[in-house]
């Protein structure tokens, strides 16, 4: 909600047919829906990704049906499927060829940590490894409403964000980095096998 | 189809010098192969796929095999005389067979809807001997399946027309396939660990010295 209005005299207003809102509600309600996602898929959770964007799920009603082929305009990255680790440096070279504001939904077991395939020498264990995720969806795969609920989440999340102030959005903020190093094939493994500005695993308790 | 016995004995005498032996498959599919000497492959191959009996025109699978170094211990009671007396002593005798690499070939005739006939190569060791001739230009469905046992057992195929990695990246070194690969290490966030993965989790928890005493921490070190 647009803040420093007063709620009842906004609905008072409203009654009358003055409609008040601030630019930060405005420019959120305009980007929220229309999250335009990146046109790719890597295993089979893309198949459930298609299945919401044609006419039974229908992503188009929260305004994120124009799946983009280009990076440059595309506002979202729908990770859907395994992340090997041989198309990881594409995956965030393609992130950060995206244009400001833009976001990650890690869809199904393997893109958030690398699912069945989690203990084998050529699968990522997560794309949050090297790209800040939003929105995490589990599954195997997700069904399409998991995935459009998880719209749902980042609308809301966009919703909340701030044009302004110390805690404003990441985009708008100089100090945050919106390009990321793409890692490197190296001998073994990638190099680095994570990058620690962006993954951070929680400590683990042990009993 | 006809039998094994009868292709090896067809193959010995079509092909001069060619060496054919018959691995027998001690399991339930009972599905014996034909190895093949490397020196004569590309001869006994091209013969297989033309005979008129068996044409043998399409390569279905090509696969890879990785044999450790082992050691077979054999028991066997002798007769000996000991003391004057002839006495019967079990004697053990311990065999080190060197480690190899081997391809093997399913092959199936489309003229004749008969196969597979399965027929397998070995390498002389499992390090820079590790070479066999490419069956590429005989079965042309042989070349992708080449490069992955290119890849991911090490297996160099001469006279491959373009022999590089095809699963993993050029950069790579190991062949992830070979029984003594060892992994990379990124098992630093484990939250449900078992069995193996339990091992190598445990390497990178912080010590609690105070609450599981030094012994309790294992730090083996799998990496060699």
């Amino acid at each position: 909600m647009s803040e420093g209005i007063d709620e009842g005299l906004r609905s008072k207003l409203q009654q009358q047919g003055v409609w008040v809102s601030s630019m930060q509600e405005l420019y959120n309600w305009g980007r929220k829906n229309s999250i335009w996602p990146l046109q790719f898929g890597l295993a089979c959770c893309a198949i459930e990704m298609i299945a919401t964007a044609a006419s039974r799920y229908d992503i188009a009603r929260f305004g994120g049906e124009v799946f983009r082929p280009s990076p440059r305009q595309a506002d979202l990255m729908i990770v859907a499927g395994t992340v090997t680790k041989k198309m990881a440096p594409q995956i965030v070279r393609l992130y950060n060829q995206m244009a400001d504001p833009k976001y990650v939904i890690a869809m199904g077991a393997c893109a958030i940590s690398g699912g069945p395939f989690k203990q084998g020498y050529n699968v990522l264990k997560g794309i949050d490894r090297y790209i800040p995720v939003d929105v995490y969806i589990p599954g195997c795969p997700p069904r399409p409403e998991a995935l459009l609920h998880a719209f749902m989440e980042l609308q809301r999340k966009i919703d909340e964000q701030k044009l302004s102030g110390a805690n404003k959005a990441m985009h708008l903020d100089r100090e945050q980095p919106s390009e990321f190093p793409v890692p490197a094939f190296g001998k073994h493994d990638l190099e680095p096998p994570a990058n620690s500005n962006v993954f951070h695993p929680p400590a683990i308790e042990r009993a | 189809m006809e039998g094994q016995e009868q292709i090896k004995a067809r193959i010995e005498a079509a092909v001069p010098g060619a060496i054919v032996e018959i691995v027998q498959n001690a399991s339930p599919s009972q599905q014996h192969s034909l190895k093949i000497d490397n020196e004569h492959a590309h001869d006994v191959a091209k013969w297989l796929h033309d005979d008129p009996a068996l044409r043998l025109d399409f390569c279905s699978n090509v696969t890879g095999v990785d044999w450790l170094d082992r050691t077979v211990k054999k028991t066997v009671k002798v007769k000996k005389v000991v003391d004057g007396e002839e006495k019967e002593v079990s004697e053990t005798t311990e065999e080190k067979i060197p480690g190899y690499l081997e391809a093997v070939y399913h092959l199936y005739s489309m003229t004749h809807k008969h196969g597979p006939l399965i027929i397998r190569m070995r390498t002389t060791d499992r390090a820079e001997n590790a070479c066999l001739p490419s069956l590429t230009p005989i079965w042309r469905s042989a070349e992708f399946q080449e490069r992955e046992i290119f890849d991911l057992y090490g297996i160099r195929f001469d006279g491959h027309p373009d022999l590089r990695r095809i699963l993993m990246w050029d950069e790579f070194e190991d062949h992830p396939m070979r029984k003594d690969y060892v992994q990379p290490d990124d098992f630093e966030w484990e939250p449900t660990p078992h069995d193996d993965v339990l091992a190598r989790a445990k390497q990178h928890y912080a010590p609690r010295p105070e609450l599981d005493g030094a012994e309790k921490i294992t730090t083996t070190d799998s990496h060699g």
